[in-house]
């Protein structure tokens, strides 16, 4: 007896079998070969079998610790794109409802997902197809990475010029997916930060609709204008307890996320229930989250204590996208360091160096991006000294 | 007594398909090879022709850069066929049987009354000489040097690995006196490696070394790594119990004696037991007896991880004891790595839940489970290594070719079988034993 399920499969096998020389070498769309090729495996696991060295295999593949991190990673975007709606309608003076507030949150950030899956992946199929490999599926969390880190209002071809840049400089030529220094999505944020600075900064880029109510004059649905008052900037833009006060931000409201900031950077629980899956299934390491909270929290006394800002250390762990940082990019496991000894050094600057920046360059007061990228950058180094050093002392005691 | 070495990084594979221990049956070889393949970085030299008769103990090939390392028969009989593959390389001398077994006579003696040059000579003559690998990179061991010690491992941890206390229990003697021999031999220092209790516990004339934990602490390879470690210019000897005790049954009885008993293991087959065979014994011959193929079988010489895929009409390997049968694994799963809980595929990794049953032994297929990328999730292979080096940037220079780096992140400790666990859990689907196998190569072709 076949269940339903084999049954389903086998029908499906047999219209890919059917399809499948129409893309191969010869058919009529050979170009297109790395795109049916990734669809095919992303619906069955290829039957091949081992060749060389071990017989058997584990069952896991790059696909199944992919979508792990996806699935990580959906908590902030549902709240994100709530908090879209929320930021909007209060900006607004609106009344919107839960739905209400979800709904315009959808319809503002599928296009920046579409802009950026469209075109990353556009990219990593022709990439795949000249090189004559499989599609890697590497693009597959940075995809979903770059939208939750990049304000709503930023403009579409700004973004998709971004995306190609960060794919194309920062990951084809090094050789794909494993082969990059940078990690690609925060690549991408900093392409937008350097090359379009009045899009990505300032206040008026992080509430949805704002941009275009002050450039066009004219908003979401209704017409109503801005809310007396109203400031659209980050809490990081003035991170004083004055400054938060004013906002009227509590510590709450930070760790809750109904704040202005990138898409999915503001709500520190719904990182930590990502940072808890990541843990628990191994993916990402728990050494590099916790040194840099680590390093963020010695920065962050030390700057209170000698009086460079009046916000206790841990502010520095709700505020701006340190949070997303830390769980989700500084863990790259490509770009982060690959030995036990290093992640601790690499995680603990990364902390470090993300809140030094935000203390003392005040022209730019998100530190986390510029933190990661640099330290990945040297991640190479910290694994080089690591090994050195660990190689020796353990040798020595056989000498 | 020395201290517990405690490894808490491994993997024990869950494998279905122990050998249970009983042997079924003895089986009567009718067709043995011995195969060149076997011996790493070996170029053969033929010292019979097909038809020539042979006795047991009779050269069939030698060691072309050490004529004096011969390969011998295992049984007495007729050289039946010799196999070549491509540009004629040399890949199996077969011998069919005498229904009377005979055996070349060596001059027998214990080893305390022999000295060092006639235990060589005897060990050269007699063919097991090839049982002494030479690390670094695995070769058979080079007469003319003096190893800094010798390494035996007295426990194995190989997925359904055969039972040393089982299968050579009886045979404490032969150990001794192979032991005895190869200390002589070396003139080094005889080190032996246990776990938990063990018959071998009263082995004299050895350092007996106790280790704990998963595979692969019982490789030898690991186990020289916590003890005496290979740096640059050192060479040591490793020899299996197995081997030690064909070695105690030449100097004892004065004849090559390779039989042994071979555990019968993987899913899916009627029996796993053990059958009393011999080095070289082919695979097709337990059919007989046994059971009928699965037309869809992987026949492997040695365990899981890192054994030889034979074929239907292979043959056991020299230095194993252990035949593993394998399903091909050429299926498609619809949305297999999307499939939240998938309870009949085994992971080590969190990412499934099979860690939630660490009792359940698995049927385990040679599906890959998925396609070939670059280096990704590059610290899941740190936790099952329990070595000090750093596999991922050893793999690295290895597919770079670069020997500086290779030397730097340890070639010289290991061989490709220590890297296995990393292989079986790689989501890279990298094939790590053949990479580090290549970058040996390129050692030897550098170095030596």
């Amino acid at each position: 007896m076949r269940t339903k399920i084999q049954i389903i499969s086998d029908t499906l096998l047999g219209i890919v079998d059917k399809v499948k020389p129409t893309f191969s070498e010869g058919g009529k769309l050979p170009w297109l070969h790395s795109t049916f090729d990734a669809f095919e495996t992303f619906m069955f696991v290829p039957n091949t079998t081992t060749k060389k060295g071990s017989h058997i295999r584990d069952c896991v593949d790059c696909k199944r610790l992919l979508i792990i991190v996806v699935l990580a990673l959906l908590p902030a975007f549902c709240f994100g794109t709530w908090n879209i709606g929320d930021q909007h309608s209060i900006a607004f003076g609106l009344d919107y409802g839960f739905w209400q507030k979800v709904g315009y949150g959808l319809l503002r950030i599928i296009p920046l997902f579409l802009v950026s899956y469209i075109v990353g992946l556009g990219i990593e199929f022709a990439g795949a197809q000249i090189k004559g490999e499989e599609v890697s599926e590497g693009y597959l969390v940075t995809g979903f990475l770059i939208p939750l880190i990049v304000p709503v209002d930023v403009p579409l071809w700004t973004l998709a010029i971004a995306v190609a840049f960060a794919v194309i400089i920062g990951k084809e030529v090094f050789g794909g997916s494993g082969m990059n220094i940078w990690n690609p999505a925060l690549l991408a944020r900093a392409f937008l930060f350097f090359s379009y600075p009045t899009k990505m900064s300032g206040d008026a880029v992080w509430t949805g609709g704002v941009s275009r109510y002050l450039s066009e004059g004219t908003c979401w649905f209704q017409g109503n204008g801005l809310v007396d008052g109203w400031s659209g900037a980050t809490p990081l833009a003035n991170a004083t307890v004055q400054g938060f006060a004013d906002q009227g931000i509590t510590a709450w409201n930070l760790f809750l996320g109904n704040v202005g900031g990138a898409v999915g950077e503001t709500s520190v629980i719904a990182i930590l229930i990502g940072a808890v899956i990541l843990i628990a299934t191994g993916i990402a390491s728990w050494k590099i989250m916790v040194s840099s909270v680590a390093g963020a929290l010695a920065i962050g006394y030390i700057g209170y204590f000698t009086g460079v800002t009046d916000l206790p250390g841990w502010y520095q762990l709700l505020m701006g996208g340190f949070a997303f940082g830390t769980v989700f990019m500084a863990t790259d496991p490509v770009t982060s360091a690959q030995t036990e000894c290093g992640k601790w050094i690499y995680g603990f600057l990364i902390g470090a160096l993300c809140v030094t920046i935000r203390l003392f360059n005040p022209g730019y007061p998100e530190g986390m991006m510029l933190a990661i990228l640099f330290m990945n950058m040297f991640a190479p180094l910290i694994d080089h000294i690591v090994i050195e050093v660990s190689t020796k002392r353990y040798y020595k005691k056989f000498a | 007594m020395s201290n517990v070495i405690k490894l808490r990084k491994g993997l024990d594979l869950p494998l279905k398909g122990q050998a249970e221990k009983k042997v079924v049956t003895e089986i009567k070889p009718d067709i043995v090879a011995i195969k060149p393949t076997d011996f790493k970085g070996l170029t053969p030299k033929l010292t019979v022709k097909e038809g020539d008769s042979v006795k047991a103990g009779s050269p069939l090939f030698a060691d072309k850069m050490h004529p004096d390392i011969l390969f011998t028969s295992p049984v007495s009989g007729k050289v039946e066929k010799v196999i070549r593959g491509e540009k004629r390389k040399l890949l199996a001398v077969t011998v069919k049987a005498d229904a009377e077994q005979k055996y070349e006579n060596f001059k027998a003696g214990n080893p305390a009354d022999l000295s060092a040059g006639q235990i060589k000579s005897l060990l050269l003559q007699s063919g097991l000489w090839a049982s002494l690998i030479q690390r670094p990179y695995g070769i058979v061991a080079n007469p003319d040097t003096t190893p800094k010690a010798v390494f035996v491992s007295g426990f194995n941890t190989a997925p359904n690995a055969a039972d040393i206390e089982f299968t050579l229990g009886d045979q404490l003697e032969f150990i001794q006196a192979g032991i005895d021999a190869i200390a002589k031999v070396s003139g080094a220092k005889v080190h032996l490696s246990l776990c938990g209790k063990s018959f071998l516990e009263g082995c004299k004339n050895v350092e007996i070394h106790r280790f704990e934990g998963k595979h692969p602490a019982g490789n030898v390879g690991i186990q020289i790594h916590h003890i005496s470690p290979i740096r640059k210019g050192e060479t040591v000897w490793t020899v299996s119990p197995l081997m030690l005790a064909a070695i105690g049954k030449l100097l004892l009885n004065g004849k090559l004696d390779l039989s042994r008993l071979v555990a019968l293991t993987g899913p899916d087959i009627p029996q796993n037991c053990y059958v009393k065979g011999i080095a070289g014994m082919k695979v097709k011959e337990l059919g007989k007896l046994l059971w009928v193929w699965k037309a869809d079988t992987r026949f492997v010489s040695g365990d899981a991880l890192s054994g030889t895929s034979i074929g239907e009409d292979g043959f056991l390997g020299f230095r194993d004891d252990q035949f593993t049968f394998l399903l091909e694994g050429d299926y498609n799963e619809m949305f297999g790595w999307a499939n939240p809980i998938r309870s009949k595929q085994f992971s080590a990794s969190h990412a499934y839940f099979s860690w939630l049953c660490p009792r359940k032994r698995y049927k385990i297929d040679t599906n890959l489970h998925g396609g070939v990328r670059a280096f990704m999730f590059n610290t899941v292979y740190t936790d099952v290594l329990p070595m000090h080096i750093f596999p991922v940037h050893l793999c690295k220079a290895c597919m770079a070719g670069d020997i500086d780096k290779m030397e730097k992140y340890g070639i010289y400790e290991v061989l490709p079988e220590d890297l296995a666990t990393c292989e079986f859990v790689c989501p890279s689907k990298i094939e790590w034993q053949d990479t580090i196998s290549k970058g040996i190569d390129l050692m030897l072709k550098e170095m030596v």
